[in-house]
C-alpha cells in the first residue's frame, strides 16, 4: 500500500484544508477512502453516533498537483484508513503560506499520514515541518461498511436556504427540546412556531411529510459548514431520516440524520 | 523608596508584567545595585523568569493585582504619560501612578509582604550551546504545535536545530500526532552548537517571552546545556535584560544515546545547616496570609516514610526537572519537582546519584 500527494497551489491547499476542516467539526473519527481517482470521508451510521452517517466525496485532480497510489491489491486498487479528521487539520491549517505540502502513508510507530510542509524562509535552506497523523487501516473484509449510499426514496426534496439563516433558526430552536421539520406546500421548521422557508413539494400537498431529528445533530451539522454550497438541499423520507446534500464546486458532502420516533 | 517610568518605558514594563504572569501567580519585585528585578516562578518551580530594569526597591506582591494595574496594554501606550512606583513599607503597600493624559491621575494602590529574595542559579557562559534568532523565528516554529502542548524537545546538529512535541512513553504514544520542525543555521543570527544535546522543557511557559520579544522586537537568545540542565532564553536591550530559565527533563531514556553525562559539581556543605530553613519558611508564610493558589499544601510526610521516598526518588530522573535557586546566605537550594512537588532535595556529600544530593522530607526542615 503506497500513498503520496503533493499540494502546490495555495488556493487548493487552503480549500483542501477547508474540507478536512469541516469534517472535523462533524466526526472525531471517520474512514478516509482513497482510490485513483477520488478521496472519500465516510462516516457509516451506527449506535454510536447516533446513527448519523455521512459521505463526502472530493476528486483528488481538484487539489492534488501530483497523486500516486497503490492500493492493498491491483483488483482492490484503493486504501482504506480510520483518521482522526482534527489531527488532519491542525496539521494542514498551520502550513496554508507552504511552498509545497506533502501528503504520504508512512509506516512510523504505528502506520501514519504524514503530512510533510516546505516553508519558505529568508534563508537558503527551505524549512521543513512534519506531522504524523497515526491512522489505523482497515481490513478489506470491513471495506462493505463504508460504501457509497444510495440515494433513498425520498417524498419530499426541498432546497435550503442559505446555511448560516438556517443555522441562526436552527440555534434559537435548540433551546426547545425537540425538532420537527414538516413540509407540505410550505417548509415548516416548528415546535410551536411556524417559520416559511421556499420549498418545492413533489406530492399531494395535502399531505404533510416529517422527518423529525435531534436538533443537536442538525446544529452540528450546520456548525462545521464555513462556505456557503452552490447548492444546498433536503430530502425527507416520511418518518425515516433526513438527508442533506451539499454540492460546492469542488467537493460533494451528504449526511443523513435518521429520524427519531 | 520610589521609581518612575516614563513614555514607552510604561508599555515595555506592562509587556514585562505580563509576560511573567504567564509563569507564577506572584510577582518578586527586588531593587539590586545593577537595577530593580522583577521575577516570577511557577508552582512546581520548573519553571523562572526574571526582568533586570534600572531603579531600586523590594517587596513581593501579588502579580495579579500588578498585571490588572497595566491590563489594556493598547490604551496605556495612547494615554499613560508617566508611571510612579512607590514603596510605603509602613503601611505595607506598593502605589502604581499612572500619570495620563489631560491629567487623569490613576492610582492603584496594591498590598505586598516582605519575602526572601528569589533568583535562580544559572551562569550562561558555561553553555555548550548558544543561539540567537529574531522573535519571528521562534513565534513561527511555536505556531505549529497545539497551545496546549505541555512539552516540546529540542535537539541541535552542528548545521540543525529540530523542534518537536514530546510524548511521555506511558500515554497513548501510538495515538498521539507527531510533529517535528527542522530549522537551519542560517536562519538564526548566531547559531553555536558544541554539544549535539537533546532537551525536553515545557514550552507553554516560552510563550509569555516570545509575546514580550516579538513586541519589543528583541532577539532571543537561547542557551541550551544537556538533559537536566536547565534552558535559558533571553532578551538584551540597552536598559532592561530579561532572562526566562526553564527546568528541563534529565536522564530521558529516549534521549540517553545522544546525551553525555556529566556530574554537577557538588553544592557547598553549609546546605544541611537551619539557615536554610528561613528560605522555605518564608516562601510557606508568605503564602498563608492572602487566599493564593500557588502555595504548596502543608506536608504530610512523616519521618518513617524517609526510606520510601528515597526509592521514589531513585526513579526521579526518569521524570521531572530540577531549577536552582539562591539562598540568601549564598548557598544553593535545588528543588526537585514530581507528583509530590514538595519533597526537597539536600545537598550532602554523600552522594547518591549523578546531581549529588539526597532525599529528605520537608518535616525535618520545617523543625
Amino acid at each position: 500500500m503506497k500513498f503520496r500527494g503533493k499540494i502546490i497551489d495555495i488556493a487548493c491547499l487552503n480549500h483542501f484544508t477547508r474540507v478536512v476542516t469541516t469534517i472535523s467539526k462533524l466526526t472525531k473519527m471517520c474512514v478516509l477512502r482513497l482510490t485513483p481517482d477520488n478521496l472519500f470521508f465516510v462516516l457509516s451510521g451506527k449506535v454510536a453516533n447516533g446513527g448519523v452517517s455521512m459521505w463526502c466525496e472530493l476528486s483528488q485532480a481538484n487539489f492534488f498537483d501530483e497523486y500516486q497510489m497503490e492500493g492493498v491489491s491491483s483488483e482492490d486498487n484503493e486504501i482504506c484508513l480510520e483518521v482522526t479528521p482534527e489531527n488532519l487539520s491542525r496539521a494542514l491549517k498551520t502550513v496554508q503560506n507552504a511552498k509545497a505540502v506533502k501528503v504520504k502513508l508512512t509506516k512510523k510507530h504505528c502506520p501514519c499520514l504524514t503530512i510533510a510542509a516546505e516553508l519558505p524562509t529568508l534563508s537558503s535552506v527551505s524549512r521543513v515541518v512534519t506531522h504524523d497523523v497515526p491512522v489505523d487501516v482497515i481490513p478489506r473484509r470491513l471495506w462493505h461498511e463504508f460504501k457509497e449510499p444510495s440515494m433513498p426514496d425520498f417524498d419530499v426534496s426541498i432546497y435550503l436556504p442559505p446555511l448560516k439563516t438556517m443555522k441562526n433558526i436552527v440555534d434559537r430552536m435548540k433551546n426547545l427540546s425537540n425538532f420537527l421539520v414538516g413540509v407540505g406546500q410550505e417548509v415548516k421548521l416548528t415546535l410551536h412556531q411556524a417559520l416559511e422557508l421556499c420549498g418545492k413539494s413533489s406530492r399531494d400537498p395535502e399531505s404533510l411529510v416529517e422527518a423529525r431529528v435531534d436538533i443537536r445533530r442538525l446544529q452540528q451539522f450546520l456548525v462545521g459548514q464555513q462556505v456557503n454550497p452552490s447548492k444546498a438541499m433536503c430530502n425527507i423520507v416520511h418518518q425515516s431520516v433526513l438527508h442533506l446534500i451539499l454540492l460546492h464546486e469542488d467537493m460533494s458532502l451528504q449526511y443523513f440524520i435518521p429520524a427519531v420516533a | 523608596m520610589h521609581c518612575i517610568v516614563t513614555g514607552g518605558n510604561v508599555k515595555v514594563l506592562a509587556k514585562a508584567v505580563h509576560s511573567l504572569s504567564r509563569i507564577g501567580d506572584e510577582l518578586y519585585v527586588e531593587p539590586q545595585e545593577d537595577g530593580l528585578a522583577l521575577r516570577s516562578v511557577n508552582s512546581s518551580r520548573s519553571a523562572y523568569a526574571c526582568f533586570l530594569f534600572a531603579p531600586l526597591f523590594f517587596s513581593r506582591c501579588r502579580l495579579h493585582s500588578v498585571q490588572s494595574v497595566f491590563r489594556s496594554l493598547t490604551t496605556l501606550e495612547k494615554t499613560v504619560e508617566k508611571c510612579h512606583i512607590d514603596l510605603d513599607k509602613q503601611k505595607d503597600r506598593l502605589t502604581f501612578t499612572l500619570h495620563c493624559k489631560h491629567g487623569l491621575l490613576k492610582t492603584h494602590n496594591l498590598s505586598f509582604q516582605d519575602s526572601e529574595s528569589l533568583q535562580a542559579v544559572f551562569d550562561k557562559d558555561s553553555y555548550a550551546n548558544v543561539f540567537r534568532a529574531q522573535p519571528r523565528l521562534l513565534v513561527d516554529t511555536v505556531v505549529h504545535f497545539p497551545p496546549s502542548l505541555e512539552e516540546v524537545t529540542v535537539s541541535v546538529s552542528d548545521e540543525r536545530m529540530w523542534v518537536r512535541n514530546h510524548v511521555e512513553e506511558e500515554a497513548e504514544a501510538s495515538k498521539a500526532m507527531l510533529t517535528e520542525l527542522c530549522l537551519a543555521s542560517d536562519e538564526f543570527d548566531h547559531f553555536a552548537a558544541q554539544a549535539h544535546n537533546s532537551v525536553t522543557f515545557c514550552l507553554k511557559e516560552l510563550r509569555g517571552l516570545l509575546v514580550f520579544a516579538e513586541s519589543t522586537g528583541l532577539p532571543v537568545s537561547m542557551y541550551l546545556d544537556e538533559p537536566g540542565s536547565p534552558v535559558v532564553l533571553s532578551v538584551t536591550d540597552s536598559v532592561l535584560e530579561g532572562n526566562f530559565v526553564l527546568a528541563t527533563l534529565s536522564d530521558d531514556p529516549s534521549l540517553r544515546k545522544n546525551s553525555t553525562h556529566k556530574t554537577a559539581p557538588p553544592p557547598p556543605d553549609d546546605f544541611m545547616n537551619d539557615d536554610m530553613d528561613s528560605f522555605l519558611i518564608a516562601m510557606d508564610t508568605s503564602i498563608a496570609p492572602g487566599p493564593s493558589n500557588t502555595g504548596p499544601p502543608p506536608p504530610s510526610l512523616s519521618d518513617d516514610t524517609q526510606e520510601e521516598e528515597t526509592d521514589d526518588l531513585d526513579r526521579l530522573p526518569n521524570k521531572k526537572v530540577c531549577l536552582r535557586f539562591l539562598r540568601k546566605d549564598g548557598g544553593v537550594l535545588t528543588v526537585l519537582s514530581k507528583n509530590t512537588p514538595y519533597v526537597c532535595r539536600v545537598a550532602s556529600e554523600q552522594t547518591t546519584e549523578t546531581s549529588g544530593t539526597k532525599a529528605c522530607t520537608l518535616k525535618q526542615i520545617f523543625n
